[in-house]
């Protein structure tokens, strides 16, 4: 079998091999989208493989290059890394599937800069699912915000370049005043900025130094879209609905979340962060957010900017997760990575073959559409599901967790919080669908047309049946998930 | 080293001496060969050999340590020594590769802007130049700094205002870089003047060790070394005596500036580091209060000031030219830490700037040479137009920036690190804010570049014109160059901490804290 450094190099570079092949084959669009395929079923069999070896208790370990004696460019994968680069390799061949779906349904132009830089930006957060210490995963995150740089001002138009230039302003500028001061600060204090379960600092660090580096980490990893460093996400919605899909609700947003939990769980370690009072500041502030990103869809008719906004909600628990600390809450952090990413992705590819079907756009159009698109209204219904958190879909785990978790670290006003947006969710997110199913179309004429001609569509269609299928499965799942990850806490349970 | 044992014997014991002798001397030849051709050929042979020689002495000192080389046979410090170690191998070899490259580029560029009669004479100029710099790099004598110092800069000069036929603007360019430059000059004679006032001596390493004695020696060291420091910073464009810079930038040929933005102000601040560390040492208070606070607060305020100016300007040129200006700052505030992490932060991005800076002329020159254009606005759809060229500007501009991954990041890493280390952390947050304003200057760039269409010239788009291959090598080699130092610093960290250690030796460590 293919060892473990083999395989770690390979994450890399079967992604970067397609983005260069992809490149060359820039006339023969189903050459190019075969290679995509290909690149993405052999990426997924080798993070299933590596999967094997984190779960025996390895963890495999790359050595590339070093910036000094003591600053070293590793890759080292372990049980959260493995989960994430899982997540973002086994939806890359859906979402695959959808984009090939979606820009050829949609005649959209330059296709194959659009794949080749899918794939750098797969190849980037393969990186920083790997990465073996702080330095390693600041670097994949940057080459994650310039390679989809490109993909958000893809149409090139003016609102596609004020999209693209305040995604690329937030991210580099939080990046850069924020994230690196932290890496070099924990690099300093603590000697290392390699990831050990129970954090790197030395005992005796005074809380004020821990609390400020919190601070920095909290905003500075602006992918994580802790208000107020969000409105790079909303923005970014002038993208082709596929980059929404993979990068914004699941690549680009959940590389953010990961390296909190990360930062917080092999940095940190729970019990100092837990004792950090910024951690406490920081979950409010987790939680406000999950309330004001959720009134703020409320209001949103932009089918898209609504799950926009959803989406910094419900990153948002990530982050609450991580700052509370309690072994519980990371473990829910941790599943709510999981699970609203194939939640999320599902709304996404809906509203996607929504658009791409009808050419609508905004929520106040979806009456009736229901009936002529049943599939993907269905899949919507039951993506939106899983986000509110109803059983049995994967997406009641997290929610779980997490106040299991806010009740552990003593902080069970926050709840509050979680049920007010489980609230808000089901009333900005089951009326679309109810809309589609319920309302009687303002058109019968246009709506008998889309369904003859939705055949034509089939894969946009598909794609988002098969991730709400997968949201679903996951119910099941939570259990040996939870036991895979259980090495990333200092005491190995709860 | 197996290397070393392949090569003639002479090249190995008069090396040192051809680096300076030979591009001197066939500077001279110039003046009598008319035709370009030849003159370009020369002087590429030469470049090439002075390339040999600095790799050569770059691996003996690797091997062997410091080299010394007595001039005529003169036992220093009666005759001149010239010293190679590895303070100054290093910034040979920049000097000569970056000359080696250059020259590549040369052959087209220089047609494109430079009368056909003067060619050859800019041609010995440039050799000449390259001597001086590479002259003061190498020698080991005070007074003999001076001289290249001259040598050098009166053929920049010269090289600069050979710009004229492109740009008017070149005369009037190289005349302040003259003013400029030769009160910086006098400035630095005057403080070599009170050097040998005070030690009785020119050979630097005497002058070190009869310092050492006196205890820094009496007020007049302490006028010399400021006088120095002064004449120092402003060939080195050292805020705010950096005026001559963007005119002389923005207005010589392409070549003349990608060859004095690359090592120039490289070679001037090779020697402030070697004045004030190895000539006077951290032992004596003033060095000391001049480095720590006068140098750190000038290195700041030129590091936020500079940039800011940068994104102001219409001109690319002028743009990159402030930003070369901040970049000195950032150099100089690593070197005011007088900490060993600081001059190795320092030190390693001396090599980098000069890569990445050198890259982003090399763009810019090609971009004239096709289009003839140098404004911000003129750039619009150069993506479409010349998409190799653009590319390689991008990776040298993100360099710049320090994006992760390129050479301008392992830079900005190390010195922040450093500045954490020192407990400035403050320094962090400027550095940090400088390269965001970076990011807005070239992001500005590079918007139009890639955001907008390509200009219409009677209602028909322009179509593709890629610079030719010879201009496109060069650019590629030191924006791959960028990458691979973004992938693995090691050698470059490893060098600049073998250069580092010579400044600060062991003992001292901590003294200037």
């Amino acid at each position: 079998m293919v060892s473990p450094e083999i395989s770690l190099a390979l994450l890399l570079l079967i992604p970067l091999a397609a983005s260069g092949l992809t490149g060359l084959c820039g006339q023969r669009p189903n050459l190019r989208e075969a290679i995509t395929f290909i690149a993405s079923f052999a990426l997924l069999a080798i993070v299933i493989h590596l999967i094997g070896f984190v779960a025996a208790g390895q963890r495999p370990e790359l050595y590339l290059g070093s910036f000094a004696g003591d600053f070293e460019f590793k890759l080292i994968l372990e049980p959260l890394g493995a989960v994430f680069a899982a997540i973002a390799s086994s939806l890359w061949i859906l979402n695959s599937l959808f984009t090939m779906g979606y820009m050829r349904g949609n005649n959209e132009k330059n296709q194959t800069r659009f794949f080749l830089f899918v794939a750098i930006a797969i190849a980037a957060v393969m990186g920083i699912a790997a990465s073996g210490n702080l330095i390693t995963l600041f670097i994949f995150y940057e080459v994650l915000t310039l390679s989809t740089l490109p993909l958000v001002a893809h149409k090139g138009d003016a609102k596609a370049r004020k999209g693209g230039t305040i995604y690329g302003l937030i991210l580099m500028g939080t990046s850069l005043a924020f994230l690196l001061p932290a890496v070099i600060g924990t690099h300093v204090i603590a000697g290392t900025t390699d990831f050990q379960v129970g954090g790197v600092f030395p005992s005796g660090t005074s809380l004020l130094t821990t609390s400020i580096l919190l601070f920095l980490f909290a905003f500075g990893i602006g992918k994580a879209a802790l208000m107020p460093v969000h409105p790079w996400l909303p923005n970014a919605m002038v993208a082709p609905t596929p980059v929404s899909a993979l990068l914004h609700a699941v690549a680009v947003v959940k590389a953010g979340v990961f390296t909190m939990i990360k930062v917080v769980t092999l940095i940190f370690g729970p019990s100092l962060a837990a004792a950090t009072p910024m951690s406490t500041v920081l979950s409010w502030v987790a939680a406000i957010s999950i309330v004001v990103a959720s009134l703020i869809a409320l209001r949103q008719d932009n089918l898209k900017a609504r799950l926009a906004y959803s989406t910094v909600s419900q990153l948002a628990y990530v982050t609450l997760g991580a700052m509370l600390a309690a072994p519980a809450a990371i473990i829910g952090g941790a599943l709510q990575i999981v699970m609203h990413a194939w939640g999320k992705i599902t709304l996404f590819m809906c509203a996607g073959a929504i658009y791409t079907v009808t050419h609508r756009t905004n929520i106040s159009q979806l009456d009736g559409l229901g009936r002529s698109m049943p599939w993907v209204f269905g899949a919507f219904l039951i993506g939106a599901l899983s986000i509110i958190g109803a059983p049995p879909l994967g997406g009641s785990w997290p929610k779980y967790f997490l106040m299991v978790g806010a009740l552990d670290s003593g902080k069970a006003i926050l709840i509050a919080a979680l049920i007010v947006s489980s609230i808000l969710n089901v009333i900005y997110l089951i009326p679309v669908a109810a809309r589609g199913f319920l309302k009687p179309p303002a058109d019968p004429d246009i709506d008998a047309k889309i369904t003859a001609q939705k055949g034509a569509y089939k894969w946009v269609i598909i794609p988002p049946v098969l991730t709400a299928f997968g949201a679903f499965i996951l119910f099941f799942f939570s259990g040996p998930i939870i036991d895979f990850l259980m090495p990333i806490l200092p005491d190995g349970a709860f | 080293m197996d290397i070393l044992s392949l090569l003639p014997p002479w090249l190995l014991t008069h090396g040192v001496a051809l680096l300076v002798v030979l591009p001197l001397l066939a500077g001279a030849a110039m003046a009598v060969i008319p035709r370009e051709r030849i003159a370009w050929t020369i002087t590429f042979m030469v470049m090439l050999i002075c390339m040999l020689c600095a790799l050569t002495l770059a691996l003996q000192v690797i091997d062997q340590g410091r080299l010394s080389y007595k001039m005529g046979g003169w036992e220093p410090p009666y005759g001149i020594e010239y010293v190679v170690d590895a303070l100054s191998a290093p910034v040979l070899l920049l000097i000569s590769a970056m000359a080696v490259i250059c020259l590549f580029y040369a052959s087209p560029s220089v047609k494109a802007e430079v009368e056909p009669k003067k060619r050859a004479a800019f041609y010995g100029a440039f050799l000449i130049c390259a001597a001086g710099l590479l002259g003061m790099v190498v020698t080991g004598d005070a007074f003999n700094v001076f001289v290249f110092l001259e040598v050098s800069s009166i053929s920049t000069y010269v090289l600069v205002a050979m710009g004229h036929s492109r740009d008017r603007r070149a005369l009037r360019a190289a005349y302040d870089y003259l003013i400029l430059g030769s009160i910086g000059a006098t400035f630095f004679v005057i403080g070599i003047g009170f050097l040998y006032m005070e030690t009785g001596t020119l050979n630097m390493a005497d002058m070190s060790n009869i310092l050492d004695g006196l205890d820094g020696g009496s007020r007049v060291a302490q006028v010399g070394f400021a006088f120095i420091v002064i004449g120092l910073g402003l060939k080195l464009a050292m805020f705010p005596l950096h005026m001559w810079l963007p005119g002389a930038y923005a207005h010589a040929p392409s070549f003349v500036t990608i060859f004095l933005a690359s090592t120039a102000t490289k070679a001037a601040l090779y020697l402030l580091l070697r004045f004030a560390f190895t000539i006077f040492d951290l032992s004596f208070d003033y060095v000391v209060t001049i480095l720590s606070q006068f140098v750190l607060v000038l290195a700041v305020v030129g590091m936020v000031f500079a940039s800011i100016q940068a994104i102001f300007q219409t001109d690319v040129r002028r743009v990159l030219a402030f930003s070369s200006i901040a970049q000195v700052g950032y150099i100089l505030l690593g070197l005011s830490f007088l900490t060993l992490s600081g001059l190795t932060a320092s030190y390693v991005h001396l090599i980098n700037h000069a890569f990445i800076k050198g890259g982003l002329f090399l763009a810019v020159g090609a971009m004239w040479y096709r289009f003839g254009i140098t404004r911000v606005a003129d750039f619009r759809g150069l993506s479409k137009t010349m998409p190799w060229t653009m590319s390689a500007f991008t990776i040298s501009g993100l360099s710049l920036i320090g994006v992760p991954l390129t050479a301008g990041f392992v830079s900005k890493l190390q010195l922040a690190t450093a500045a954490w280390e020192r407990g400035y952390g403050w320094a962090v947050g400027v550095i940090l804010f400088s390269s965001i304003l970076a990011l807005v200057y070239i992001g500005r760039i590079l918007r139009v570049a890639y955001f907008e269409t390509p200009p219409q010239i009677n209602g028909v788009e322009v179509l593709k014109n890629e610079a030719p291959l010879i201009m496109l090598i060069p650019m590629w080699i030191l924006a791959i160059l960028s990458i691979v130092i973004g992938i693995n610093a090691g050698w470059v960290v490893d060098a600049a901490g073998r250069a580092a250690e010579l400044l600060i030796p062991t003992q001292m460590i901590g003294r200037g804290l």
